[in-house]
């Protein structure tokens, strides 16, 4: 019911499965760690640069999971307001989703112009017309951005290189799929809900 | 229903609520911090650095067999995973697939197991566009991922186990992944970057 947990816990003479047994071997398990530091100066960050509390996304802006993600980190944005700073990077897997390179570079061409996280917000909106880059154009011209400049730099893949180095240092830090989120520099196994990430973020101030 | 019962039946409610976060408070100091957390694995261990990795012969496609020893001379990963089609957007060997690049800095060839049959594996690999061999230890089922130690007897399947084997055929990383967890691709990067390292050193 509560969508948090992860594993049934079933009541079988008096234990809960989960209890470790003398039997069943356990080791402790450490979640990988998030390599590349965030820096003010790369990342695209939204919040305090000093927030107490880190939230960093690998994202695909076509993946469907990264899309219901995005309401999720709304959520907690809204819940921990100037306490957190959540940080976006790429994360394109681009032999599944044809659209999703094309798509980053969007959202790039937008930051170059000081218009990243209305871009980013734009296109988890608009999941279902990632494929028409007019829907993009459109609203990076409402957003009154420079729209040859910015029509020039997605055709000439200004971005793609740092978009390639975010999956790269993605997968270094152990990145398994998308969304993939740190949380205060730790990879978060559980889901990708509000309430599963606040309680993260809590436990590991 | 009288008053008097309903609010029994609240107060008894109440109570089991109340009982109930208790418990998961407790539960909660006990198995977090998230950064640490029990498991339990249904597979006792897999083979250790320092082994010869068993050969094997398996099919790649209906008429192909692929062999650890045709590889000899070169770094080798080898991927015990449980089934194909897993449904999440990136399974593990799609990630793979997309890593391929690095895997390739260093020579090394990818080789993924699981105890699909040879029909089930080339559809899904079209379908991801897997650009490695996927071999089925599908008879005698999981006779190959037992050899590794990487079989879940209960289940029938292969676990989530990697192994990186050197030149000479020799284990040089391994690592099981707790269920349910996809172990992404660093683990592998950086034995392959180990291995690559200690290689040089011996050389010089």
């Amino acid at each position: 019911m509560s969508g948090t947990t992860t594993v049934a816990r079933k009541r079988t003479t008096g234990k809960t499965l989960l209890e470790p047994t003398a039997k069943e071997p356990t080791e402790k398990y450490h979640a990988p760690k998030l390599e590349i530091p965030v820096t003010p100066e790369r990342d695209h960050i939204e919040g305090p640069a000093n927030a107490a509390l880190t939230l960093v996304e690998y994202g695909d802006y076509q993946c469907p999971y990264c899309g219901a993600a995005y309401p999720e980190v709304k959520k907690v944005q809204k819940e921990l307001g100037p306490e957190l700073r959540f940080v976006f990077r790429n994360f394109p897997l681009t032999n599944m989703h044809e659209h999703a390179m094309n798509a980053a570079e969007t959202a790039e061409a937008a930051s170059a112009q000081g218009k990243f996280w209305p871009m980013h917000d734009f296109l988890y909106e608009h999941q279902a017309t990632l494929g028409d880059p007019g829907v993009a154009l459109g609203y990076a011209k409402k957003l009154g951005l420079d729209t040859q400049r910015f029509d020039r730099e997605i055709a000439q893949h200004m971005y793609q290189k740092r978009i390639k180095d975010d999956f790269m240092g993605g997968v270094r830090s152990g990145v398994n799929g998308t969304p993939t989120f740190y949380v205060n520099g730790v990879r978060h196994d559980g889901d990708a809900v509000a309430k599963a990430l606040i309680e993260a973020l809590g436990q590991t101030k | 229903m009288s008053p008097l019962k309903t609010s029994l039946m609240k107060t008894g409610k109440r109570r089991r609520m109340r009982k109930l976060e208790n418990k998961g408070a407790a539960r909660n100091r006990r198995q977090q911090p998230s950064k640490t957390k029990k498991i339990v694995k249904t597979v006792d261990s897999v083979l250790a650095p320092g082994k010869t990795a068993p050969n094997f012969s398996l099919n790649s496609t209906p008429d192909q067999k692929v062999s650890l020893n045709d590889f000899r001379g070169q770094p080798v990963v080898l991927a015990f995973y449980p089934a194909d089609w897993s449904p999440v957007c990136t399974d593990q060997l799609s990630l793979y697939a997309m890593v391929m690049p690095e895997f390739k800095k260093f020579n090394a060839e990818l080789l993924a197991i699981s105890v699909d049959n040879i029909w089930s594996h080339l559809a899904f690999a079209k379908d991801r566009k897997l650009n490695f061999p996927v071999l089925a230890d599908f008879e005698p089922k999981g006779s190959i991922s037992r050899k590794y130690g990487a079989y879940k007897e209960k289940i029938g399947e292969s676990a989530r186990a990697l192994f990186v084997i050197d030149d000479k055929g020799i284990i040089r990383w391994s690592h099981l992944s707790p269920d349910g967890i996809n172990p992404g691709a660093d683990g592998i990067l950086s034995a392959l970057e180990n291995l690559n390292e200690a290689q040089t050193a011996e050389k010089s």
